[in-house]
């Protein structure tokens, strides 16, 4: 019997840890998006978010983008060649790539790059008493830390997976036409003939929510990290990880509610 | 005493179960320096960030001219607490600016400053702390530990604040460089005519910037007096954190 309770009083501590998680987050993701629309504002610091988010994940996310593509061609072709459905792979590389692979794959690769290193940098600024040190400087350290860099993913990762999507349907035509033999013209005209402007919009939309996440997540375990170099390495790690999954889910509840029959 | 600039009475804060503060009554007279000793875990961070605003305490008033910042609506308190400048234990300078930009930073963000004229600001605040003006381009990491606690200094008077805090500012570095920042502490605090409160281990120290000092124990303020008697009075608890004796009351109280 008390080792029963024992269970039931460990699940119960388990659960209300996740809602004061969650609780937690949510004030702090409430805070930081009001702070975006209040003065003063940081244009100089949302730039330089903006660079790190955005510019210096160019790299990862293109040849990311570049190399799924070419893999997506491939794998395409060898199912569809066994009941002649070959002329189907140009549409099922370019849909897959706007709605689904571009933004999903970009997220998880900024994520890695540069949500780990907001948690790193707020959570080395919290240990050595940075964050307080803004307070005490009349800065409100979510207004000068967390604002622009939800901003910044927000505006980044669109872009990001613009060039993700140009570059995965890149990947795919020089599969295509290199290694199977397709026709530029016939590959090119099938690409732009299935797509459609809610298929861009739809990964752009998932881009954004997935740019505020990184973002989010980055700068909460950053923020709250306690305990020195390892609490900073922790508080990198449940960044990643949390962006990640919540990317993933969210992309699942996402392309639900941007389903088109 | 000349009039008081900080009162503290009945201050009280837990965490969890371990109470750290239990009910501290303090009082700083305008333009003094009141040093607060007392071991490890006793609470004295946890007094000056109630004090800054950076720990809500449970209980209590803190006053600042007469104000209960506690009680103060958020913008009269956070008007209050801009009048405080502080110095962190390890200098908290931001990585990510050059030195004059950390050193200027309060004024900027209260718009005192124009950003084309902060540099020059900034040179003379270093200026004042003995640092150069080739300082004010380098980046904090480029510096060495006396060299960063004399530009953490600079940050905390650049605003000329009304109250100054302290925490171990003698920490990590050696005697003679301790010294010089407890010189140019004093130098500053008297210059600005500001109140001061320094947390500090080293007793030399103690007595070098502090008028008055107070020595929190189980969390309370178990003696106050002026710094220099510090070393002489014969209270035991006092007498023996300040001598560092291994056997005594302190140890004794740990032991039950």
């Amino acid at each position: 019997m008390n080792k029963l309770l024992d269970v039931v009083a460990l699940l119960g501590a388990a659960v209300l840890g996740l809602v004061a998680y969650i609780g937690e987050l949510a004030l702090f993701a409430a805070s930081g998006v009001s702070h975006i629309f209040r003065p003063p504002f940081y244009p100089r610091l949302v730039g330089k978010a903006f660079m790190d988010i955005g510019f210096y994940s160019l790299p990862v996310v293109a040849l990311t983008a570049l190399f799924t593509g070419m893999v997506l061609a491939l794998q395409s072709y060898t199912g569809f060649s066994r009941f002649g459905a070959e002329s189907a792979i140009a549409s099922v590389v370019v849909l897959s790539v706007t709605r689904e692979l571009g933004p999903v794959l970009a997220g998880l690769m900024v994520s890695g790059r540069a949500g780990a290193a907001m948690a790193a940098e707020l959570g080395t600024m919290r240990v050595t008493d940075q964050i307080d040190a803004l307070s005490t400087l009349s800065t409100d350290p979510m207004k000068y830390l967390v604002a622009p860099r939800l901003l910044a993913g927000m505006i980044a990762m669109p872009l990001l997976v613009v060039l993700a999507d140009i570059l995965g349907v890149a990947g795919g035509y020089l599969v295509a036409t290199k290694k199977l033999g397709f026709s530029s013209g016939v590959y090119l005209t099938s690409t732009f003939a299935n797509l459609q402007v809610e298929d861009v919009v739809s990964g752009l939309i998932k881009a954004a929510v997935f740019g505020f996440i990184i973002a989010l997540m980055g700068c909460f375990n950053g923020y709250r990290s306690k305990g020195g170099a390892q609490g900073v390495g922790t508080a990198t790690t449940s960044a990643v990880v949390s962006a990640s999954i919540l990317i993933l889910a969210l992309d699942y509840a996402l392309t639900q509610v941007l389903f088109i029959k | 005493m000349s009039q008081v600039k900080i009162r503290i009475r009945g201050l009280k804060k837990a965490f969890g179960p371990k109470i750290v503060l239990d009910g501290v009554d303090l009082d700083i007279a305008q333009g003094t320096g009141m040093v607060v000793i007392g071991g490890s875990g006793t609470g004295k961070s946890v007094l000056i960030k109630s004090v800054l605003g950076l720990v809500t305490p449970d209980a209590g008033v803190i006053e600042i001219d007469g104000e209960d910042v506690l009680k103060a609506p958020k913008q009269r308190a956070k008007e209050l607490r801009a009048q405080i400048g502080m110095l962190f234990q390890n200098g908290a300078l931001f990585d990510s600016l050059p030195v004059w930009e950390n050193v200027t930073f309060g004024l900027l963000a209260q718009k005192r400053l124009k950003r084309a004229a902060a540099k020059d600001k900034a040179v003379e605040v270093l200026a004042q702390v003995g640092l150069d003006a080739a300082v004010a381009n380098l980046s904090p990491s480029e510096l060495s530990g006396g060299m960063q606690k004399r530009v953490a200094l600079a940050r905390a008077i650049a605003s000329e604040p009304a109250i100054i805090l302290f925490d171990e500012p003698t920490t990590g570095l050696d005697p003679i460089m301790g010294a010089v920042i407890d010189e140019l502490i004093v130098d500053c605090v008297k210059r600005l005519g500001s109140t001061s409160i320094s947390i500090t281990h080293d007793m030399a120290s103690a007595q070098r910037i502090g008028d008055n000092a107070a020595m929190l124990y189980q969390g309370k303020v178990h003696w106050t007096g002026p710094a220099p008697d510090l070393l002489t009075t014969t209270d035991p608890v006092v007498n023996q954190f300040t001598h560092g004796l291994a056997e005594g009351p302190i140890r004794m109280a740990l032991r039950r």
